[in-house]
């Protein structure tokens, strides 16, 4: 699992011209506003659910402590703890999936661009 | 401070008390093979640790070999994939305290360990939404290297090596007392301070010679090993024809509280408390996020793509073994609770157990598969406590001689070698600093560590490294004076809170109501810090704000960031 790292490409004589090649690029800035977008997105995702969660059982943790159906011991809250724990892991996996297909290729070319 | 002196000590007589500590295992292998008292050796337990040890020192061996520079020593040459990484990251993470004591806040109390579990699985997508790959790209070996990038290297490095090595040293204390503990129970003959010796012993060796490639491999299998829960959970199904309404209904019927167990949202017994929830909820979430010895795991990877795929792995294992967790701990209600052979009085309490609060995964194997897999269990244990504490000392060795030695006391003018063999120095004074305060708390109440060290981590290191890295007006002035209120606010609430002020302390109510201030600590470190850099109109200030756009460009591309080593 070797597979070429952008950062191989560092080039120091060349850095601090490399760098402002970069900040003059607009594909940097698209770079940085998506992945802005994407990861801030998913954090407040993530916090909604969370604190969802944890709001409900500091509040309304009657919600949280019925049972399932009728005569099941089985509380609401348990699927809801479980289904938390599955959403961080999705929503992990949708992150690392579009970091792999659109901004890998993204730094790609501005690293490209910057070296030319 | 008491700790630091403790350290300058034990520093000096480094070599005097590892003489001491051999002749300390020579003494208990002396007394192992005379077993006349009333417990039998448990020869699976035995065994399987050595096995374990001797694969462990094998792979140490191995590393030792490929371990030349600095970069192999703090972060294994960035060889590390990010599949391998993961199961590290999990190996770190899950320590003794989240396999066994999840299992067993379950087993106490039902339905409450699952919030536990929940929270410290939930900071990881933050990890990797806002920090992992960041942090690749603009750090060497600590995380103090990413907060001060842009910052004075000396005060920035100070408050954030402060910052770590309490989390660090706090964190050990917590790992040894329940590694003796839980040692001393499995195989009585080992008292609890000759297995916290062992423990000390193996961790010095691992980490000095091994550097970050053996504490890796010790993750690893750790990690690997705990996949050997399944079987439990398996087998606690397999009793339960495989129906979790079964298995709910059983352990309510066993539990002595019946069905408070599935409905209640706090310790049995405790009054609800909404903002205590909410406080503990932010402190497992961000307090993850700024543990040094998980932010340096990252450090390991090639890159930035290594770094992201590794917090997926991690995530799913981690998530996966959390509802184990808690399969186990209502698994132990219905096969350990009731059972004389693990309750020390059934007659008195039906949950209380012998070895302590923290056997119930340990038991349950017991129930379900004998003396080998109650082996099984208890080596797997004994290798989480040596994983967590070989990363936790690497960590806080790092944090001593990459920040303090080569970055603030020599200003980077140290050699590669001086900085490595200082730290492998700072590996065996924390080995043994380790062992001495272990012998110390033995009888102590620690309950309070896991609060305290993720409250620092959840209040210091999470909110000035965010800010360090997203937000171009941070200054010097504003890290240093956010990042000591996070520190000394947690410390200070701590204190007068109720665990250590009532409980440790005896002074009575507790002056801050609160087990967890991160509510009020937090908000705090993050307006000090803001304040403190907006009004920052020096001229460093300038300088510091200007440098933003470039840690921006490394940060985001990587371009310049550390490469690994080829080997």
């Amino acid at each position: 699992m070797t597979e070429p790292s952008v950062s191989n490409i560092e080039n120091k004589p060349k850095n601090e011209l490399s760098v402002s090649r970069i900040e003059n690029n607009p594909k940097y800035h698209e770079l940085v506003r998506s992945r802005d977008v994407l990861a801030w997105t998913l954090t407040a995702l993530v916090l909604i659910i969370y604190f969802g969660f944890i709001l409900m059982i500091a509040y309304a943790p009657g919600l949280l402590t019925q049972p399932i159906s009728a005569g099941s011991v089985i509380p609401v809250g348990l699927p809801v703890g479980v289904g938390v724990i599955l959403a961080s892991v999705v929503l992990t996996a949708i992150y690392v999936t579009r970091a792999n297909n659109t901004f890998d290729p993204l730094i790609q070319q501005i690293i490209q661009e910057a070296s030319k | 401070m008491r700790t630091t002196g403790t350290l300058s000590k034990a520093l000096r007589g480094v070599g005097l008390l590892i003489a001491a500590q051999l002749t300390w295992i020579a003494a208990a292998a002396a007394q192992t093979p005379a077993p006349a008292e009333a417990t039998p050796v448990n020869w699976h337990a035995v065994v399987m640790f050595i096995i374990f040890v001797a694969i462990t020192l094998a792979i140490t061996y191995w590393a030792a070999m490929r371990t030349k520079t600095a970069t192999d020593f703090y972060a294994a040459g960035r060889g590390i994939t990010g599949l391998q990484n993961g199961f590290a990251i999990a190996g770190d993470y899950m320590s003794a305290a989240s396999f066994l004591g999840i299992a067993a806040l379950v087993y106490f109390n039902g339905f409450y360990g699952l919030i536990f579990s929940v929270g410290w699985l939930v900071g990881w997508p933050v990890i990797l939404f806002l920090i992992a790959e960041r942090l690749r790209n603009l750090g060497k070996f600590t995380y103090a290297d990413v907060a001060s990038f842009r910052l004075k290297q000396g005060p920035v490095r100070t408050m954030a090596a402060i910052g770590s090595l309490i989390v660090v040293i706090w964190y050990l204390i917590g790992q040894a007392v329940g590694a003796g503990q839980l040692l001393h129970t499995l195989v009585p003959q080992i008292s609890y301070r000759v297995s916290i010796v062992i423990i000390g012993a193996l961790i010095i060796i691992y980490v000095t010679f091994g550097g970050m490639k053996a504490t890796t491999w010790v993750q690893i299998i750790k990690a690997l090993l705990l996949g050997g829960a399944t079987l439990m959970a398996i087998g606690v199904m397999a009793h339960e024809g495989f129906s979790f309404n079964k298995l709910f209904s059983d352990a309510v019927a066993a539990h002595p509280k019946h069905i408070e167990i599935m409905q209640s949202v706090v310790p049995i017994g405790a009054k609800a408390n909404p903002i205590e929830s909410v406080s503990l909820g932010l402190t497992l979430m961000f307090g993850t996020a700024g543990l040094p010895h998980i932010l340096m795991r990252f450090f390991t990877v090639a890159d930035a793509k290594a770094a992201r795929k590794s917090v997926l792995y991690g995530t799913c294992f981690i998530g996966y073994f959390y509802i184990l967790t808690f399969i186990i701990g209502f698994g132990a209600i219905v096969l350990v609770a009731n059972h004389p052979a693990y309750v020390v009085d059934v007659t008195k309490d039906v949950l209380n157990l012998k070895g302590g609060s923290s056997m119930p995964a340990v038991y349950l194997s017991h129930a379900l598969g004998g003396d080998f897999f109650l082996g099984f269990i208890a080596a797997v244990a004994f290798a989480t406590i040596l994983a967590v504490v070989s990363g936790l000392t690497l960590a806080g060795a790092s944090a001593l001689s990459h920040d303090i030695y080569a970055n603030v006391i020599m200003k980077g003018k140290s050699t590669e070698a001086q900085e490595v063999l200082v730290s492998k120095m700072c590996v065996v004074g924390l080995g043994i600093l380790a062992v001495i305060l272990g012998i110390m708390f033995e009888k102590q109440n620690v309950a309070y560590i896991v609060a305290l060290t993720f409250s620092i981590a959840a209040c210091a290191n999470f909110p000035i490294l965010l800010l360090a890295v997203f937000w171009r007006g941070l200054t010097t002035r504003g890290a240093v004076l956010g990042g000591y209120t996070g520190i000394l606010g947690s410390i200070i609430l701590l204190t007068i809170g109720p665990t250590v002020w009532t409980k440790v302390l005896n002074m009575g109510p507790a002056i801050f109501p609160y087990d967890f201030p991160t509510f009020v600590v937090l908000p705090a470190a993050l307006i000090v810090a803001y304040v403190a850099s907006v009004t920052d109109k020096s001229a460093s200030a300038q300088k510091e704000r200007a440098a933003f756009g470039p840690q921006m460009v490394r940060s985001e591309t990587g371009l310049g960031a550390e490469v690994a080593v080829a080997h």
